[in-house]
C-alpha cells in the first residue's frame, strides 16, 4: 500500500533523510524507531504529502504523492507530531470540519464522527473546546481525526506520546485492532511498544535505515539473545564462571552479580539460537557439580540494547569519519 | 458542487466560525463602526458640507481605517496555522494549498464585507437628508470592498511569512501604507513640483488611494477594478509561493 523508494530530504546542506526505501502492505503495522532528529517525522511528512521530497518517490495505494497528491491523500489518515488541533473549536466541531474535508456529509458525517469519538473515548469532552483539553484528550482528538474516514492507510507520528499508562494501553490495542485490515506506520521511541504492537520494525538513524525486521529478528541481534542466565546458590563466583566457560556451546561466561552465597551468572552462546540446547547443557553442568540453582532461563535479547548498539555505533562511526575529514 | 468549491467553502465556514466564536469579531465591528461615525460626522464635516454625498466625509477615510483594521482581522489566517502546526493537518487533507488560501481569504473578506454593510445607517441618514446619488454610494461601497480585499490579500501574504501575528500585522500595515502613499494629495502636490505630470500620474497609479477615488465618484473604471484584482491575485499567489517554500524547507 505504501512504497517508499530512495527517499531523500535535504534542509540546506543537512541531509535529514538520506535514501530511505521500504514498503508497507495491508495487515502490517510498521514501527518506526530512531533517536530524536533521526528523520522519522520528516519521512512521515513526505509520505503524507506535507513536504515534497528532495529526491525519491512515495507511492500511496498506487498514486504518486508528488504527481497525484489528492487521491493519495484520500487514502491516508495522519496524526502529526504534537497532535495539532484548532484551538477555537470544540472536539465535535473540529471532527466535523475534518470529516467535511474528507468529503463526508449529512448522515455519513455524523456516523463517522460518533464512531471516531467512541473509538477514541472522547464522549466526556465532545463539546469542550480543544484548547481546554488535557494532553491525553488532545492527542486522542487528533487521533480520532485520522480515523474518521476509515482510511486504508494510517500514518501516526508518536501516537502514544503524552498518554498515561492506561491510555497508552488503549491506544496500542486500538492500533493493533486496526492493523488487521489497514497498513499502519507509526513512530515511537518507546521500545516496549514495538513488541506490543508491531509486526515489523525499522530503525532509522541519521536519515538512513539501519535495521529492518520483525521485533524478534531485531531482538536476535542483541548480544544477549540466546544467553543463559542463572542464579546459583552455594558456589563461589569464580568457580561458577570457570565452570560455565567449559560448557559446550558457550562462548564465554560472566558474573552479573554476587550477594553472599548467591551468584547471578550468564553464559553467552557461540551461535545465536533460542532452542534451549545451551540452557540444558548449563543445567547439566550445574547438576554434575552438585550446585543448587533456583533460576535458569534463555534470554530473548533486548530491543533497547540492539537499539543503542545500532544507533550509537553508527553515530560514533560517522563522528570518527567527520574527525578524519 | 464540485470538490474544490466544497473544500473552499468548508475552510471558509470554519474560519468565519472562528471569527464569531470569540468576542474579537464583535469588538472589531464596534470599533470599526465607532471610528466611521466619529470620522464621518465629526471630522469629515458630513453636516457642514451641505450635500447629500458620502464620498468626501465617509469613503475618504476607508483607506486609512482599513490600514489598521484589515491587518488586524487577517493577521492570524496563516500565522496561527503555523504556530499551532495545524497547517500540517490542513495540507495533508485531500485539499490543495490554493483551496486553503482562497477559503481563508474568502472567510475574512466576507467578515469585512459584513462589517462594511453594517455602516448602512449612514446611507439611511444621507438619503433622508437629501437627494443622494445612490449609484455613487453603491460604487463607493463596491470600491471599498475591493480595497478591503486587496489589503486582506496582502495581510494573507504577510501572515504566511511569520508564525508571530504581531509581525504579520506590522508587515501588512507597512506594505498597505506604502500602497496608499503615492496617491494622497499631499504627496501628489509635492511630486508635481518636481516631476512632469505624466510621471506623477504614473506614480499615482500605484496607489490604492488613487484607484479608490474613481469608485467614490460613482465611476467603475476597469483600470481601477483591474488594479485591485491584480494586487489581490498577486498577493495570494505570493502566499502560495511562501507556503510552498515553507513546506519544501
Amino acid at each position: 500500500m505504501i512504497k517508499v523508494e530512495n527517499l531523500e530530504k535535504h534542509f540546506g546542506t543537512k541531509r535529514a533523510v538520506a535514501g530511505v526505501t521500504f514498503s508497507v502492505e495491508r495487515g502490517e503495522i510498521l514501527g518506526f524507531l530512531g533517536p530524536n532528529g533521526a528523520g522519522k517525522s520528516t519521512t512521515m511528512r513526505m509520505i503524507t504529502g506535507f513536504i515534497p521530497p528532495t529526491a525519491g518517490t512515495v507511492n500511496v495505494g498506487g498514486h504518486d504523492m508528488v504527481e497525484n497528491p489528492i487521491p493519495a491523500k484520500r487514502l491516508l489518515g495522519y496524526l502529526p507530531e504534537n497532535a495539532p488541533s484548532y484551538a477555537d473549536m470544540t472536539v465535535y466541531g473540529f471532527l466535523g470540519f475534518c470529516a467535511e474535508l474528507r468529503g463526508l456529509a449529512g448522515e455519513a458525517k455524523k456516523k463517522a464522527i460518533h464512531r471516531a469519538i467512541e473509538m477514541c473515548f472522547l464522549e466526556p469532552v465532545m463539546h469542550q473546546s480543544t484548547d481546554t483539553l488535557s494532553k491525553g484528550y488532545k492527542h486522542r482528538t487528533c487521533l480520532a481525526q485520522s480515523i474518521l474516514h476509515d482510511p486504508e492507510i494510517l500514518v501516526l507520528d508518536e501516537p502514544t506520546d503524552g498518554l498515561d499508562p492506561n491510555q497508552k494501553h488503549e491506544a496500542r490495542q486500538l492500533i493493533r485492532r486496526m492493523g488487521e485490515k489497514k497498513a499502519i506506520i507509526f513512530s515511537t521511541h518507546i521500545l516496549e511498544e514495538v513488541d506490543a504492537v508491531c509486526t515489523r520494525a525499522i530503525i532509522i538513524d541519521r536519515g538512513k535505515i539501519v535495521a529492518n525486521g520483525s521485533p524478534a529478528d531485531l531482538r536476535a541481534r542483541s548480544e544477549l539473545a540466546g544467553a543463559v542466565s542463572l542464579r546459583v546458590i552455594g558456589a563461589s563466583a569464580d568457580a561458577v564462571k570457570s565452570k560455565l566457560n567449559l560448557v559446550a556451546g558457550a562462548k564465554r561466561a560472566a558474573i552479573v552479580k554476587e550477594e553472599g552465597a548467591v551468584v547471578w551468572a550468564r553464559a553467552y552462546p557461540e551461535a545465536h539460537s533460542l532452542n534451549g540446547t545451551l540452557a540444558r547443557n548449563v543445567a547439566e553442568a550445574m547438576q554434575r557439580e552438585g550446585w543448587k540453582f533456583d533460576e535458569l532461563h534463555t534470554e530473548e535479547g533486548r530491543l533497547d540494547e540492539v537499539f543503542r548498539n545500532i544507533t550509537w555505533s553508527e553515530t560514533a562511526a560517522s563522528k570518527k569519519e567527520e574527525n578524519k575529514a | 458542487m464540485s470538490d474544490s468549491v466544497r473544500n473552499i467553502w468548508t475552510i471558509s465556514k470554519r474560519e468565519l466560525g472562528g471569527y464569531f466564536a470569540s468576542p474579537v469579531a464583535y469588538v472589531f465591528i464596534v470599533i470599526w463602526l465607532l471610528l466611521n461615525g466619529v470620522l464621518t460626522f465629526l471630522l469629515g464635516g458630513f453636516f457642514e458640507q451641505g450635500q447629500a454625498d458620502l464620498s468626501g466625509p465617509f469613503f475618504t477615510w476607508h483607506p486609512w481605517l482599513y490600514l489598521f483594521l484589515v491587518p488586524a482581522a487577517g493577521m492570524r489566517l496563516w500565522s496561527e496555522e503555523r504556530r499551532l502546526h495545524t497547517m500540517e493537518l490542513l495540507l495533508t487533507m485531500p485539499v490543495t494549498a490554493w483551496q486553503a488560501i482562497v477559503g481563508k481569504f474568502l472567510a475574512s473578506w466576507i467578515f469585512l464585507v459584513i462589517a462594511l454593510a453594517l455602516t448602512f445607517p449612514v446611507v439611511i441618514t444621507v438619503s433622508a437628508l437629501g437627494d443622494a446619488d445612490m449609484g455613487a454610494i453603491f460604487t463607493g461601497y463596491f470600491g471599498s470592498a475591493m480595497l478591503a480585499g486587496s489589503y486582506l490579500a496582502i495581510t494573507c501574504m504577510t501572515s504566511a511569512m511569520s508564525r508571530n501575528q504581531v509581525i504579520s500585522f506590522i508587515l501588512a500595515v507597512v506594505i498597505c501604507f506604502l500602497l496608499i502613499l503615492p496617491g494622497i494629495p499631499q504627496v501628489t502636490n509635492f511630486l508635481l513640483g518636481a516631476f512632469p505630470e505624466k510621471i506623477v500620474r504614473l506614480i499615482n497609479s500605484f496607489s490604492v488611494y488613487w484607484h479608490f477615488l474613481g469608485f467614490q465618484r460613482g465611476v467603475i473604471d476597469s483600470r481601477d477594478f483591474i488594479f485591485f484584482v491584480s494586487v489581490a491575485v498577486f498577493s495570494l499567489f505570493t502566499t502560495s509561493v511562501i507556503i510552498r517554500n515553507l513546506r519544501a524547507g
